[in-house]
């Protein structure tokens, strides 16, 4: 019997608190986020069973899916909203949770903050009522989203029941090309597996591509781990994670620390240690992406035809009816089609390097006139490094304006929807049908695809720009 | 929250054999500002339900009264995207107790285990065999025996059955929940937090 062990058994094995026989097991939750939307059922829950929060201390709230991106200070004018973000403050008054509302310097996108301040960190398990919990996983986390019962669970008793999930490795060998950023390789990813591809399967990420990647970058990617399915996506710590988590609020330190750094070392998956299921791409087929359909699947590389249908895994009539949707035809090329908004934000792509990405290819350049572009940071630190970086100044002087952080467009409960028929190049999770707003249409992409359409207002191969450049 | 029992179900079923209904669909963001757990079947399947102006959309099923029950059958990768249990929620709260396609998104079957909704995983090739007797008469009725784990088209007779965790069966059949069983085990709980390394 093999007993090598990988870095999700690791973790995972390790938090078991007891399994049920023919059951799930019962597993020990380190780090629970919390925010206003998929919260507050279960606090009542806890409430009408008159019980306490566990572990308080393991748990952190902050508002982000309903919050304006203007006027912060001023009191949310929708109703509905407010009361939402009201009921998150009385209730972590009320169970003794640390809250970070709006105004709140730490406040931001659930998936920005809890990496920020080192509550995220190797080897833990991390779960939010979020599907983009997946984000954490960047760290070598087992870190999930959740629905409400379960949020109520691990409020109640800082545990979840879980059947253990299969395990799939994805190596991504080679390196990335100019203008291929981590948004590229995951829709590269998703677009050869399809929304369902990873159903069933906890992913590990390895290979070249992601030991090279940034922290963030490797954030981007374990985020979009849910939109092949997969229940999360991880990414084993290396000296580029422990160097990043060092020095932050909730890190540990001193001898907390040494310990901390033992486990962490401890976890890679070891040679030899086998997986249920195994992909191999090279990075090299790797181009700029971006979708074209109505499911985050249906992606192409930028310089690539719409495929024809029959093409297609899948249901003939569904694949047809996503392209009515979006008004495009198969065979179609994407470059060129003209687009209304650009949305730079969300928990895929809302941190600095998206925004020093963004600005890279800004500089000296202008906003085209027929582009509304919403630029949201994804928390008051990302925002504070963009004016400090010297970034708004050059995004100012090319015609765009910052917004506060949020989650604002990527999911539109705020005010920042896109209007029906419109189309939007946003570099966030989702190009569902009214995902941005009720009849919206979609391009998810890079912050470079987005910066190149945010200033040619059309759909272009940031390399065009890229190699002008360099000429 | 304790929910229905859950034993064996004998109704008529809604088609809806789309790939890939995601929970936007199912209930979009712009409903999920509730905050307490009623009133979401009102809005489910908004978008594809209603026209901007309020008025319904004649060609979507569900404002089709030839069709009704307690079944919703839907195409493959069903309940995809978001983990908002809003939409189990909706889906529940609409009318309908058990729903059968050839694939679920992991959370959506998840949270549809956790408030008495029955998910059930059948074949592709039975799933377009429900499809086909609904098509041949609306009113079919289909039986789903929890006990039995079992899903028969009660007009041919043909039956498939269907996996379900030994734990979360017990659960369904008697209303029971996760936190009544995680309170039962609070000090396990403790004694194992007491040592870990974060």
């Amino acid at each position: 019997m093999n007993t090598k062990k990988t870095l999700f058994d690791k973790v995972w094995d390790s938090h078991v608190v007891q399994h049920i026989e023919n059951g799930p097991d019962v597993l020990f939750i380190d780090r629970h986020m919390v925010h206003e939307v998929t919260s507050p059922v279960a606090f009542l829950g806890i409430k009408n069973r008159n019980i306490p929060v566990m572990y308080p201390e393991k748990t952190f709230a902050t508002a982000d899916h309903n919050t304006p991106t203007i006027n912060q200070h001023l009191p949310v004018e929708d109703p509905l909203s407010a009361n939402q973000l009201r009921m998150l403050e009385e209730n972590s008054n009320e169970f003794g949770i640390s809250y970070w509302g709006l105004g709140h310097e730490k406040n931001g996108i659930v998936h920005v903050v809890g990496p920020e301040y080192g509550i995220t960190q190797p080897g833990a398990t991390i779960v939010c009522g979020d599907s983009h919990t997946s984000t954490h996983g960047a760290f070598g986390a087992i870190a999930f989203g959740i629905g409400t019962s379960e949020v109520e669970m691990v409020l109640a008793t800082q545990c979840i029941m879980q059947t253990k999930p299969k395990s799939m490795r994805i190596n991504v060998e080679g390196s990335l090309s100019k203008g291929v950023t981590p948004k590229d390789v995951a829709l590269y990813i998703i677009s050869q597996l399809t929304t369902s591809g990873a159903t069933g399967y906890f992913v590990e990420y390895a290979g070249q591509v992601f030991r090279d990647m940034t922290m963030e970058g490797r954030m981007t990617v374990c985020n979009l781990s849910i939109e092949m399915g997969a229940r999360g996506g991880m990414i084993a710590p290396d000296e580029k994670t422990f160097e990043y988590v060092k020095g932050r609020e909730f890190t540990p330190s001193g001898a907390a620390w040494d310990k901390a750094m033992a486990y962490w070392e401890s976890l890679p998956t070891e040679e030899g240690a086998e997986f249920d299921k195994e992909i191999t791409f090279n990075a090299s087929d790797i181009e700029p992406m971006i979708t074209y359909g109505t499911n985050p699947g249906m992606g192409i590389g930028i310089s690539n035809g719409i495929p024809q249908a029959d093409a297609v895994e899948g249901g003939v009539a569904t694949y047809r009816k996503s392209l009515q949707y979006m008004n495009f035809s198969e065979g179609d090329s994407m470059m060129g089609k003209p687009i209304d908004f650009v949305f730079l934000g969300s928990c895929t792509n809302g941190r600095i390097e998206d925004f020093r990405l963004f600005t890279s290819l800004i500089k000296g350049r202008q906003k085209a006139p027929n582009v509304t572009a919403w630029l949201v940071p994804g928390s008051h630190k990302v925002e504070k490094a963009i004016k400090d970086e010297g970034l708004l100044a050059i995004l100012n002087e090319a015609g765009f304006e910052l917004r506060e952080p949020g989650c604002s467009a990527c999911l539109a409960m705020n005010d920042d929807k896109v209007p029906a028929g419109k189309y939007a190049v946003s570099t966030s999770n989702r190009n569902f049908e009214g995902r941005q707003g009720p009849g919206s249409r979609t391009l998810l992409a890079s912050p470079l695809v987005a910066a190149a359409a945010a200033v040619t207002g059309k759909v272009t191969d940031p390399r065009e720009l890229m190699e002008l450049e360099t000429a | 929250m304790a929910y229905d029992k859950f034993n064996t179900l004998k109704s008529s079923a809604v088609p809806l054999p789309i790939e890939n209904v995601d929970t936007d669909q199912i209930i979009p963001a712009r409903f999920l500002k509730a905050i307490e757990r009623k009133g979401f079947g009102d809005n489910l399947f908004r978008d594809w339900r209603y026209n901007g102006d309020g008025s319904e959309k004649k060609d979507f099923v569900l404002n089709n009264p030839t069709y009704s029950g307690k079944i919703l059958v839907g195409g493959k990768n069903f309940g995809s995207g978001s983990s908002r249990e809003h939409a189990a929620w909706a889906v529940y709260d609409y009318g309908f107790r058990c729903v059968v396609s050839s694939f679920f998104a992991d959370i959506f079957r998840n949270n549809c285990l956790n408030i008495g909704v029955l998910p059930v995983q059948v074949s592709a090739d039975f799933l377009d065999k429900i499809l086909k007797a609904i098509e041949a008469d609306p009113n079919a009725t289909f039986e789903v025996s929890l006990p039995e784990q079992t899903i028969t088209i009660d007009s041919s007779g043909e039956s498939e059955s269907f996996d379900i965790n030994a734990y979360k069966k017990a659960n369904l059949l008697n209303g029971f929940d996760d936190i009544d069983y995680l309170l039962n085990i609070q000090e396990d709980i403790r004694e194992f937090a007491s040592d870990r390394p974060l």
